[in-house]
């Protein structure tokens, strides 16, 4: 099945989240899996404000990219396809933002 | 019959080719052997056989292997599969993954079979532009998996919408070019119609589809008479009702009925019925003010647009008078969320000239005049303006 990244766009810091929220999250795997799809990996990320910027060799301030919701963290899943995909990104709970799904390029080469 | 080919392609460009392939070998075939009972038929089973064979010289085999056990059908008649795959390609096109102009653009293009350059034209669009469009939108559609099937119950009334809202737009296009010099730009209109046909004779439960068909016949019925013989825009209460289609009203009607009895109506069946009591009236006087207001009502509520409002407004001056509707006017300027669209000063112009408030009527036209492009609009507006002196 195609792999999807799903980058959660989040408002609320980390250590702000409602309990209920990251009961959520802990609970998501599981759902997917339910309905059909897998996740296969998953990141949370320290808010925007400790990241560092390298640019041509320059360290400076992160994060390179300033938004009103901050990048929160990302995780792969694998569907079917978009639609499905969606679907099973539509369960991550979001408490002030949205969440965007990208397609992964696919290296994998059949001769 | 690109609808079929995609079927077995899962994927466009190659379809596309293979449509192609299969129009040069029917030449060759059909001189030399006679056109088929069912060109048709055969078109599409050489277009497949030809993306078949694309597949297996491994193209692009890589993902789509799985995809071949498909039966590959020689179908000796004309496959009852292709209703459903025109259905399917008009969802994808229609994705609401894809950008709105993207959508319109594809749907023309694998649906209707227009030509890119004429799509860039309708459009007033480059070429070059409009081809990259379409290109990048197809990208997406295979690099991200936009998947080639009709959604299902769940998730039907929400991508129908979708779906309905390009064909309206192509529609409304055709009907008023937003900047051209021509008022009804009848190819785009006929392309939306023969759609909100086909949508109908696909899905014929789905209420939205044959109250947008019906609004499209009320529209279409009254085209001849929306501009004067010099082409200068012409008001309701000043259209010659008789040359209206009568024929074409009385289907909407048909098509409305229908839909009202399959269940609530949805806001392309209530603009339809406002339209069709429009056009059912003997004339602009007689017309049922209250019920086209109690219809506003209930627009407004199922599909709360501004747009909606502003429209429902001048029907509040025929039914409660210029000043309330007046009021209401000036309530969505506050808003903000009309700043800039032309049709906003432009009633408040008229509400304000009923009301012998000729010096702020002007200063409104002027305000619409600025945001007009439609050569036809802009003289009608101007004309307008004159005549409060």
């Amino acid at each position: 099945m195609p792999q999807y990244a799903v980058l959660i766009y989040e408002a609320v810091p980390a250590e702000e989240l409602p309990q209920e929220v990251i009961d959520e999250h802990i609970a998501l795997d599981g759902k997917i899996a339910e309905a059909g799809g897998r996740s296969v990996a998953g990141l949370a990320l320290q808010p925007a404000s400790t990241a560092t910027v390298i640019r041509g060799g320059e360290i400076t301030d992160g994060p390179f990219i300033e938004t009103k919701e901050d990048l929160a963290g990302v995780f792969v899943i694998e569907a079917r396809d978009l639609d499905h995909a969606l679907a099973l990104a539509r369960m991550t709970p979001v408490v002030d933002g949205a969440v965007e799904v990208r397609p992964l390029v696919d290296f994998q080469v059949v001769s | 019959m690109l609808a079929a080919t995609v079927r077995v392609t899962r994927d466009l460009d190659l379809a596309e080719d293979a449509v192609q392939e299969a129009y040069v070998s029917a030449l060759a075939a059909w001189e030399r052997d006679g056109v088929p009972d069912r060109p048709g038929a055969w078109l599409t089973t050489a277009a497949r056989r030809v993306a078949l064979n694309a597949l297996a010289r491994g193209k692009t085999l890589r993902t789509k292997l799985p995809l071949l056990l498909e039966p590959e059908a020689v179908p000796s008649e004309e496959p009852e599969t292709i209703p459903d795959d025109r259905l399917r390609l008009v969802f994808i096109c229609c994705h609401p993954a894809l950008a709105r102009e993207a959508q319109i653009a594809l749907t023309l293009r694998l649906v209707c079979g227009v030509a890119t350059p004429d799509i860039a034209h309708a459009f007033l669009v480059g070429e070059s532009a409009m081809a990259a469009r379409i290109t990048r939108a197809k990208k997406k559609i295979a690099a991200a998996g936009i998947p080639y099937v009709v959604p299902d119950r769940s998730e039907l009334p929400e991508r129908l919408d979708a779906v309905l809202t390009v064909v309206h737009l192509l529609a409304t296009t055709g009907h008023v070019d937003p900047s051209g010099e021509q008022l009804v730009r009848v190819e785009l209109f006929e392309r939306a119609l023969d759609l909100a046909r086909m949508l109908v004779a696909l899905l014929p439960g789905e209420r939205e589809a044959l109250g947008l068909l019906a609004l499209l016949r009320v529209h279409g019925a009254r085209a001849a008479t929306r501009v004067d013989a010099r082409g200068r825009l012409l008001r309701l209460e000043e259209q010659d009702r008789s040359r209206w289609d009568r024929e074409a009203i009385a289907e909407a009607d048909r098509l409305i009925v229908r839909s009202l009895k399959a269940g609530p109506p949805g806001r392309f069946t209530l603009q339809a019925a406002i339209a069709a009591l429009h056009a059912s009236a003997p004339s602009y006087a007689e017309t049922d003010w209250p019920q086209l207001l109690q219809l506003y009502d209930v627009l407004l509520r199922v599909w709360p647009s501004p747009v909606v409002a502003l429209n429902r407004a001048v029907v509040v001056a025929m039914v409660r008078g210029e000043d309330a509707a007046l009021r209401e006017v000036e309530a969505l300027e506050r808003d903000g969320r009309l700043d800039g669209y032309r049709y906003l000063p432009a009633v408040k112009a008229d509400l304000l000239a009923r009301l012998g408030r000729h010096e702020e009527a002007g200063e409104a036209y002027r305000a619409a005049l600025a945001l007009t492009g439609n050569e036809a609009e802009r003289d009608f507006l101007s004309r307008r303006r004159e005549g409060l002196r």
